[in-house]
């Protein structure tokens, strides 16, 4: 008797504590968020988006960062995308299942945790120095493509495999190749999962600042990149440039372009997560 | 007659006598031997039931005749196979167009994520073949064969997957039927669907050994009495039993064969 009201307490106990635990990030994000909020959503309108950078911080604007963010952005899809996926359509579908497989997938793995900022060393190495890029958009789009690659790579893999294998049963069957078989159907069938982590991995780059710092990218760029090779800086760098700035306007800019890349990321995020759920139902 | 001339013309009364031919078959998983050793004939335009216990190896045996076996990890085969006489695991033979020649239909319905015409005119499409009212004209004649036509005439355009179990299923042997194979594989093409709609696809078995020569797996012993013309009864990778259907059921050989048949093990 005395045992089970014993087990009840902690049960009770235990609920409470996990309560706390999950409320304990959303509380601190929405307090962060309301925070960001109060100083900067008033400083947004057309002007901040659309001025140049300036000493003075109710002139400044966010115009090159977020014109740079976008070249990046583009840039960076286009490299990682046809690699990406061409390596896992070859990973999964193609390459045999012995132990070099195994040993490239637990390191592809890997290489998703590495930290960026060493993505950033081999960037500044490779692309800046060895081939002479400079601090250029191309080649921070090289950086992030690099970092993203992994993520790209493991999620389209996701998607391959949760394709029944009754549709290649079906396909091969039919006297399809293997390469019929990935274009018109398991592409087709995956597209929407490999979508949705190709979102995810440029929601994460769209946000990477420490490798770009490494390759060079500057705080202060007076104009928007006309050309891939041209120098650019990030919505990032540029948030890390105001807050260091000890006049109070600058918080506020801060804070507004903060809200602005939250939104970018929130959106591509919303993106991604409609196209699962679409992709989801396609199945069942 | 020369020798040589001789041997030419039994090899091809061979050929019309038999469609498939296994000898000395072996497969392994690993080191697990699934078969282990089968001979037997298969003769055209006859339907032919493999039946026998879970796990015996009926549907291993089956997909040896498409190569479907290929893809799996750990598998390896002795002995041989043959189609109209030449060894389908020859260097020089193109596994897809093999596949052209002996199409397959599965245990689960398994239409394309497509729509109905896109889902039977596949087969076509692969091999290039563009040309819409030839298409359109194969897609119908396909799914006439199959008594589909009607029920689905006006929604070609839908997805196949709206179909229901049974029409999924004749919906998958009319995208088989599209291009024109000599030989239809299938393994329990009935055993998800209801009554009717396995009353349904009996039947359109039944019509289509005029054309084609079908090998079918079944759990199901009247309906392996029902359709089939001669019946295979397989034991643990062995062929144990090979006859005309009707002796398979009245007076078997086999003890095994008999338990078997009259359900006192399996
Ligand atoms: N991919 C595989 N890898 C390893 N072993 C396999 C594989 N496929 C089948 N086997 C084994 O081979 C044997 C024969 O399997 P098979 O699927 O051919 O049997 P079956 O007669 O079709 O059975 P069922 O009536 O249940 O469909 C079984 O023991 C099975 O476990
Ligand atoms: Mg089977």
């Amino acid at each position: 008797m005395n045992n089970i009201r014993k087990n009840r307490l902690k049960d009770q106990a235990f609920k409470i504590w996990g309560i706390f635990c999950t409320l304990l990030g959303l509380v601190l994000l929405a307090v962060f968020i309301g925070n960001i909020l109060v100083d900067g959503i008033m400083r947004i309108d057309w002007e901040f988006v659309m001025n140049l950078p300036s000493r003075k911080p109710e002139k400044a604007g966010i115009y090159t960062a977020l014109m740079g963010s976008i070249w990046v952005l583009l840039l960076t899809t286009i490299i990682a995308l046809p690699v990406g996926i061409a390596a896992a359509i070859y990973l999964e579908e193609y390459s045999k299942k012995n132990k070099l497989a195994t040993i490239l997938e637990v390191n592809i793995s890997n290489l998703a945790g590495v930290p960026s900022i060493i993505y950033g060393l081999l960037g500044l190495e490779v692309f800046v120095r060895i081939m002479e890029m400079g601090a250029s958009v191309l080649a921070g789009s090289f950086t992030l493509a690099l970092l993203i690659l992994p993520i790209v790579i493991v999620s389209t893999r996701e998607a391959l495999k949760a394709v029944p294998k009754s549709i290649r049963d079906a396909s091969f069957a039919m006297g399809a190749s293997k390469w019929q078989t990935v274009y018109h159907q398991l592409l087709p069938a995956s597209f929407g999962g490999i979508l949705t982590g190709i979102i995810l991995a440029l929601s994460r780059a769209v946000g990477e600042t420490a490798p770009l710092i490494v390759i060079g990218a500057l705080a202060y760029v007076p104009f928007a990149p006309s050309s891939v090779m041209d120098e650019f800086s990030v919505l990032p760098i540029q948030i890390f440039n105001w807050i260091t700035r000890p006049q109070h306007g600058f918080v506020e800019n801060a804070a507004a372009a903060i809200i602005i890349l939250l939104l970018i990321t929130f959106v591509m995020n919303g993106i991604a997560v409609y196209f699962r759920n679409k992709w989801q139902k396609k199945f069942k | 007659m020369s020798k040589d001339k001789k041997e030419s013309v039994i090899e091809s009364s061979i050929k019309r006598k038999y469609k498939l031919q296994a000898k000395d078959v072996k497969v392994w998983y690993g080191d697990f031997m699934a078969i282990k050793g089968i001979s037997m004939d298969i003769k055209p335009n006859k339907v032919t039931a493999f039946i026998g216990p879970s796990g015996c190896g009926k549907s291993t045996f089956l997909r040896l005749f498409n190569r479907m076996n290929d893809y799996v990890d750990g598998f390896k085969m002795g002995g041989e196979i043959n189609i109209d006489g030449s060894n389908i695991n020859a260097k020089d033979i193109n596994v897809e167009l093999l596949r052209k020649q002996v199409g397959m239909v599965f245990q689960k319905p398994n239409p394309f994520p497509k729509s109905i015409f896109e889902n039977v005119a596949y087969g076509l499409k692969i091999q290039g073949l563009k040309d819409k009212a030839f298409l359109e004209e194969r897609v119908e004649s396909s799914l006439k064969q199959v008594a589909l036509w009607d029920e689905v005439k006006n929604d070609l355009n839908k997805s196949a997957l709206a179909l229901s179990g049974g029409q999924q299923q004749r919906l998958c042997i009319a995208r088989t039927l599209a291009v024109e194979p000599s030989i239809i594989l299938m393994d329990e093409p009935t055993s998800a669907l209801d009554p009717i709609s396995t009353a349904k696809i009996e039947e359109l078995i039944y019509k289509l050994k005029d054309k084609y020569t079908i090998v079918i797996v079944t759990h199901n012993m009247q309906q392996a009495s029902r359709i089939s013309d001669n019946t295979a009864f397989f034991y643990l990778g062995e062929l144990i039993e090979y006859d005309k259907t009707n002796k398979i059921f009245t007076n078997p050989e086999k003890e095994q064969t008999e338990n078997y048949i009259t359900g006192r093990f399996g």
